[in-house]
């Protein structure tokens, strides 16, 4: 069986002592990072981007995929514990998480989360294994054209889907395509939007925008105001969830999965509407619905399985096509591109180590989180009590030394500050800074896809509704438009996004 | 009918759309423009700069009409003084080496926070300056110098 060779292969990679040890590194600091109160996944992983790409192509991508599910996971706890979600997907389970611990069951809430997000995390390693080689299999096909409607298509879907306001999300996502062809053309050497600095004639650093949308830019907004932080004061005494939890949980964590890993592999929605859906589901199926939001552990079990597999399932898109479905994603692929790994559908052949080695990292990864999570909860509840006042500092000293590493200029460290001055702004004008990061990865290669499949097509532009696939990836953009205009719908999707608006 | 400017969210981030949009397809002028069949450097940027363009109109045009305000207030203070900070750590760092660079940034920003308290302050940028090191200069083996004289 090929699915169980390639498994080998991977597992072989993952498992080497050098890999295992980034791995467990990379888990050990997301975690750490993520349930630092305030700090989400977008935030961990842009600052501790820099320090990856000192390392080689393999440990740097396992390291980084363990750093985001550590940080998703450490985002629970503080969930669970203080009702303070560290980003948009553990919303959701704040709702009965925080209850439970309340009611002094904040134990069987972490170990029900813990289990869950870990079977979630299985399935979703197997459905990349599965699903990735006939993905990637038909992305060979993809002229062009297609890619260009399929990028079209991702944008579009990320900007409609993730976001409080649309018209604002799709404005963001062109100012990150513009931002992504500063430097030079790589077909008439001309450097374009480089105002004469040479810095940018290499292009703006992925890095440098990363870093300074989410984190500085992040930090200033939560010193803004003047609230007192809330302190974890509460005990946790046992995590052992009684029979009844389990019984309830189990069905609850299933059909999680199956939820979570649907949104996760289409382009845009991911973990948030993932976890959403299934707290929904739960809700909507359930005998007497009036126990949720009194602490039912049905609503934790769900959710929480939802945003690990929608975050797993969110690799299929990034690993096998090269579109990324978050912010997140589009991070991850910065990295890969930075690693000089060309994303597309060859990373399965050119590098199959990588792929393989990365999937089974994921669910070796998944299971240190487990072993790390339920025995050291009372070392992260003490990390709970840090003051934000230190931290900001801290996340600062990251930013500052990664960025001054990747070419040890200062001209780096000032762009990073210029586009924080920016991203504030942004921020405070209601524009959310992750379409931006999306079309800022996707810029050059759009652009490139659009000039090739024109130049092809003799500049007929009707080349991308005459080519079946391609035709199909318009098609569902323009069905995501109509929707997404259509009144009746809007005024539900405000209902379903209301609670994710918040972070 | 008296339209309300200040704090205006949807109006500045029109208006911001438009001002970069414009830019970009004023600069884009620069670059051969081309044809649809054979673009130019210039194609690709005037057309986003357009699409950014509209969109910016419609925002505004949006913010006129509902008028709706800016959520919460401006931290100016948090963000000057955290710019500075990573600004200073730059200038610094290119000059003096990267333990003033820190020291400086710990210092700078931490004014920015809610609560300054020096010798807080002092310990947490002798510890993550020491952390730094660790991390950056003995496990990745960056070559940065400490102080200006190593």
């Amino acid at each position: 069986m090929e699915l169980l060779d390639n498994l080998v292969l991977g597992f072989n990679v993952a498992l080497s002592l050098k890999n295992l040890v980034y791995c467990f590194i990379g888990v050990f600091v997301g975690t750490f990072i993520g349930v630092l109160p305030g700090i989400g996944p977008l935030v961990t992983i842009a600052m501790l981007l820099p320090i990856t790409f000192n390392l080689p192509p393999i440990p740097s991508l396992i390291m980084l995929a363990g750093i985001y599910y550590g940080a998703q996971y450490g985002g629970s706890t503080t969930s669970i514990l203080m009702n303070l979600p560290g980003e948009a997907a553990s919303v959701v389970t704040c709702i009965d998480g925080y209850q439970m611990a309340k009611q002094g069951r904040a134990g069987p809430a972490l170990a029900i989360a813990a289990v869950g997000s870990f079977l979630a995390g299985c399935v979703g390693t197997l459905l990349i294994g599965l699903f990735g080689p006939p993905i990637a299999e038909l992305a060979f096909k993809f002229g062009a054209a297609e890619y260009f409607s399929l990028m079209l298509m991702g944008l579009m879907a990320a900007a409609l889907l993730a976001s409080g306001d649309m018209v604002k999300a799709v404005a963001m996502v062109v100012l990150g395509l513009l931002l992504g062809i500063v430097g030079t053309d790589v077909n008439s050497g001309m450097a374009r939007f480089s105002f004469g600095v040479s810095e940018l004639s290499d292009g703006i650093g992925f890095t440098i925008v990363a870093v300074a949308l989410f984190a500085v830019a992040e930090i200033v907004k939560n010193l803004e105001t003047t609230a007192k932080q809330e302190v974890f004061t509460g005990k946790i005494t046992g995590l052992m969830p009684t029979l009844a939890d389990l019984k309830a949980s189990f069905p609850a964590i299933a059909r999680g999965t199956a939820v979570g890993s649907f949104f996760g592999a289409l382009p845009g929605t991911g973990p948030a509407i993932g976890a959403f859906s299934a707290y929904m589901l739960e809700k909507k199926i359930a005998k007497d619905p009036s126990l949720f939001g009194k602490g039912d552990i049905r609503g934790v079990a769900s959710p929480e399985a939802a945003n690990n597999a929608a975050a797993q399932c969110a690799f299929i898109p990034t690993l096998t096509l090269g579109i990324p479905g978050s912010g997140v994603m589009a991070l991850m692929l910065g990295a890969m591109t930075i690693q000089g790994i060309a994303p597309g559908p060859q990373v399965m052949t050119k590098n199959p180590d990588l792929f393989w080695g990365l999937i089974a990292s994921m669910w070796i990864g998944n299971l240190m989180l487990l072993v790390l999570n339920l025995p050291l909860v009372a070392m992260w509840v003490k990390l709970l009590k840090i003051p934000y006042r230190w931290l900001f500092p801290s996340i600062l000293m990251f930013v500052c030394v990664g960025s001054y590493s990747l070419n040890s200029s200062a001209v780096d460290i000032y762009l990073a500050a210029g586009f924080s001055i920016l991203g504030y702004i942004f921020i405070k004008l209601g524009c959310e800074p992750a379409p931006l990061i999306l079309g800022f990865v996707l810029g050059p290669l759009m652009e490139e896809n659009l000039r090739r499949a024109l130049l092809i097509s003799r500049g007929d532009p009707t080349v991308f509704f005459t080519r079946p696939i391609s035709l199909g990836f318009v098609l569902v953009t323009v069905l995501l438009i109509i929707f997404m205009i259509a009144p009746a719908i809007r005024k539900k999707r405000k209902k379903v996004i209301a609670p994710t608006d918040k972070t | 009918m008296k339209i309300e400017l200040r704090n205006n969210k949807d109006f500045f981030a029109g208006l911001l759309f438009i001002v970069i949009g414009v830019l970009a397809m004023v600069i884009a002028r620069n670059y051969p423009f081309g044809s649809t069949m054979r673009m130019g450097p210039g194609y690709f940027p005037t057309v986003l700069g357009g699409i950014m363009t509209a969109f910016g109109l419609y925002v505004l045009v949006r913010g006129l009409i509902k008028g709706e305000k800016i959520e919460g207030v401006w931290g100016i203070r948090p963000l000057i003084l955290t710019v500075l900070g990573v600004v200073a750590f730059g200038f610094i760092m290119d000059r003096l080496g990267m333990v003033l660079a820190l020291v400086a940034m710990f210092f700078i920003s931490a004014f920015g926070g809610h609560e300054f308290k020096f010798k807080e302050v002092l310990i947490l940028a002798v510890v993550m300056t020491a952390a730094a090191w660790g991390i950056f200069i003995y496990g990745l083996g960056l070559p940065y110098r400490l102080f200006w004289w190593s």
